[in-house]
């Protein structure tokens, strides 16, 4: 029996086991969101602008590790989404988007709402169709999934023209998947593993670099197998948080431009780097010449591109890092245990040295609400078991600082692209996803204002998402930049309105809450907590404030600027204002 | 330095502008590009000649090798192989040299494919030596137009991977 395109396409959602889209109707997807009018398997949730659905789709497949799903309408509606999408293409997080098209026959004709996304969208996702005959629709849904979901993840976009969701076809839903040009590399070569085996063996002051590719692939245990056997400290990039425990004994925190003192020190000082999931982003190598200068460098990653394309490696092994870490461990074992601990008792005592010499501090305060302060109040009345969303900027720098994750997923933020606005919709997604958490977006007072119509997506469902913005009515980290490198020239970067976030809150039926002094921050943060509605709390914090240590762009990562660098008569003169 | 770099791919709308925009987004230069389709109508054919360190080499066939409508990614370097390409070009020479044209034409192997009063289209087919002397030969004639295609190449016989 042949049914529509429209048909099609919820019936191939429910095989892939979709209960979640987030979207936003238009003329040319009505064929779609008729039938989802009735349909009780599948959940619209909707937003309030697409960019919200994607980032919602986004922080739902991050919290969940499922694929995200979003469906769109065409021209301003597919264009709206090109920040989440590339988002997550960065960030590898699965993702399938649909986009409503102009029918076939009008497509290249500048049809009333039309855009070529596949064309806007090529450079930003894993892959993407444009479908043309309503009889390849289940194949191509089925293969989206696959590809966006396997190897290393990333969204894939499917643009569906009006006709196509109306025309019918037969319902064949392919049992098996095979493309024949995409074949991920899941083992490790054996040769390789037994060489980075070796390495790791006789190195005596190694450092693991964990990233965003163990929480994807699951790794976490794998990873913490492989530090505790062998006593090698661990470094978690900031997509790696939560990758490894954030408490362990073992973790040196997060690496590079506002990582720990002691996880630089340790990268710099090492002799050996075991790269496990990670792509030597600019920010965590600093200058690339001078980055672990006397290292050798096994790199796991799933995609070899990633692979010498910033540092040079001498053991790459191609892989996916769960994989990888299960063959490695294997051949570890048999080494002589006792041996490491002596040799790298050493190593390990100089790490505490550093640690103690410059720990991730700030200048308390009883006046004024330190950023930190709040972000460090939110660790201790969560316990470490909320999921956390950040915006970008200093209030993402300080999450990432301030807060342990112990856990992988309960940390979600735009690393690579850093997309201010992700946070809010990231927090409704992931809060569809495990509904029984506690779900905080910690966000700047610029930040939250991209996205901040998403409230009424938060109100509407219901949703008890918390949001503590650390208010310090500036672009704090380009105000940091331009104090620091440009001769505190602020231009542009004072937001001298920005709306009164309590009222906003209430606007939209969400709970505002307000606090100015540091004593009001814990029954504020309490107060939300135990609220069962989304609450948007206004932290007025510490304005002057910023994120140590700090690695100026393009210099080696030891270069750090601590705060006691700061002539004190300037820190008196800002504090003034 | 310059590689070729051929490519088989999907015979899709859509994959030359993947293949094209990793090229364009990652700053890598095209120098020259040709596509057809093989005997497997599904299957197309791309050669490319690019230029780049063996850093960026090793990105540009990764890279490659990463689109999903890829299938294989051969760096002609490694292998002996044969490179070819083919150029039409249109000269207007002065009459008591216009056999000079037909002369050169034939010692380069070449063919008149069209003529008029006043010109001469010669197809000359050879590697790229080949076909630069040519043009440098022919720059005295008067070339009124040229038309160059990009390289092909094919592995030789018995190096085939």
């Amino acid at each position: 029996m042949k049914i529509t395109g429209a048909e099609i396409l919820l019936k191939s959602l429910k095989k892939e086991g979709v209960k979640h889209i987030f979207g936003y109707p238009g003329g040319v997807v009505l064929n779609i969101f008729d039938l989802l009018y009735d349909d009780k398997d599948l959940n619209l949730i909707l937003t309030r602008h697409e960019q919200g659905a994607i980032h919602a789709a986004d922080g739902y497949a991050r919290a969940s590790g499922k694929v995200g799903v979003a469906l769109v309408t065409s021209g301003p509606g597919a264009t709206n989404t090109v920040t989440g999408i590339a988002t997550a293409s960065m960030d590898s997080i699965p993702l399938v988007v649909f986009s409503g098209q102009v029918p076939t026959m009008l497509i290249g004709n500048d049809a009333f709402q039309e855009a070529d996304i596949v064309g806007i969208t090529r450079p930003c996702t894993k892959y993407n169709y444009l479908v043309k005959d309503v009889g390849d629709l289940a194949h191509i849904v089925r293969e989206a999934f696959h590809i966006a979901s396997s190897g290393r993840p990333g969204p894939v976009l499917i643009d569906l023209p009006k006709d196509v969701t109306a025309g019918k076809a037969e319902f064949v839903w392919p049992e098996s998947m095979d493309i024949r040009s995409y074949k991920p590399r899941y083992e490790g070569n054996k040769w390789m593993i037994q060489k980075a085996a070796a390495l790791i063996a006789k190195a005596t002051r190694p450092v693991i670099v964990a990233g965003g590719g163990v929480v994807l692939s699951g790794a976490h245990k794998e990873l913490r197998e492989l530090a505790q056997m062998t006593g090698i400290p661990v470094t978690m990039t900031l997509m790696g948080l939560g990758g490894f425990p954030g408490s362990h004994k073992l973790s040196l925190g997060m690496p590079g431009m506002h990582g720990t003192y002691y996880a630089n020190k340790a990268i710099q000082e090492s002799d050996l780097l075991v790269a496990v999931g990670m792509r030597f982003d600019d920010r965590v190598t600093g200058k690339t010449d001078s980055f672990a200068p006397h290292a050798k460098i096994v790199h796991i990653d799933i995609d070899p591109t990633s692979i010498r394309k910033n540092i040079r490696v001498d053991i790459p092994v191609v892989g996916d890092v769960k994989r990888v870490l299960t063959q490695l461990n294997k051949v570890l074992k048999d080494e002589k245990k006792e041996q490491w601990a002596a040799v790298k008792k050493k190593w390990l005592a100089q790490i505490e040295a550093w640690k103690k010499e410059r720990p991730l501090s700030y200048e308390a305060s009883d006046k004024v609400i330190k950023p930190q302060f709040v972000v460090q109040k939110i660790y201790e009345l969560t316990r470490g078991d909320a999921v956390i969303t950040t915006e970008v900027g200093q209030n993402q720098m300080w999450a990432a600082q301030f807060y342990k994750f112990d856990k992988p997923r309960q940390w979600l933020t735009s690393g690579g692209l850093g997309t201010m606005g992700y946070g809010f919709p990231a927090a409704i997604g992931a809060q569809m996803a495990v509904p029984e958490k506690l779900v905080i977006d910690i966000a700047g007072d610029g930040s939250i204002q991209m996205n901040i119509q998403e409230l009424a997506t938060a109100v509407v469902n219901n949703l008890p998402v918390k949001v503590a913005i650390l208010n310090n009515r500036y672009l704090g980290m380009v105000r940091q930049w331009q104090e620091l490198f440009f001769q505190e020239r602020y231009s542009h970067t004072s937001l001298d309105v920005t709306p009164d976030f309590v009222k906003v809150a209430e606007a939209y039926g969400a709970v505002g809450l307000r606090a100015e002094k540091p004593s009001e921050v814990e029954p504020v943060l309490k107060e939300a907590f135990s609220t069962r509605k989304p609450v948007v709390m206004d932290f007025v914090v510490d304005w002057t404030e910023k994120v140590y240590p700090m690695v100026p762009a393009g210099a080696p990562i030891d270069h750090m600027l601590f705060p006691e660098e700061e002539k004190p008569e300037k820190k008196k003169l800002r504090a003034v204002k | 330095m310059r590689h070729t770099i051929s490519l088989l791919v999907e015979n899709k709308f859509g994959v030359l502008s993947r293949v094209s925009g990793l090229f364009s987004g990652r700053g890598y230069n095209i120098e020259s590009l040709s596509v057809g389709v093989t005997t497997d109508p599904r299957v197309s054919q791309m050669t490319i000649v690019t230029r780049g360190d063996d850093q960026i080499i090793e990105q540009i066939t990764k890279q490659l090798n990463k689109l999903i409508d890829v299938i294989k990614v051969t760096d002609m370097v490694e292998l002996e192989h044969v490179e070819r390409e083919m150029i039409l070009l249109k000269v207007a020479p002065r009459p008591e040299r216009k056999f000079e044209v037909f002369q050169l034409a034939e010692t380069f192997r070449g063919k008149i494919v069209d003529s008029s009063e006043r010109t001469y289209t010669v197809e000359i087919t050879g590697d790229e030596d080949k076909i630069e002397a040519f043009i440098n030969l022919m720059k005295p004639m008067g070339i009124k137009e040229l038309v160059r295609t990009g390289k092909v190449a094919i592995a030789r016989e018995g190096v085939k991977t």
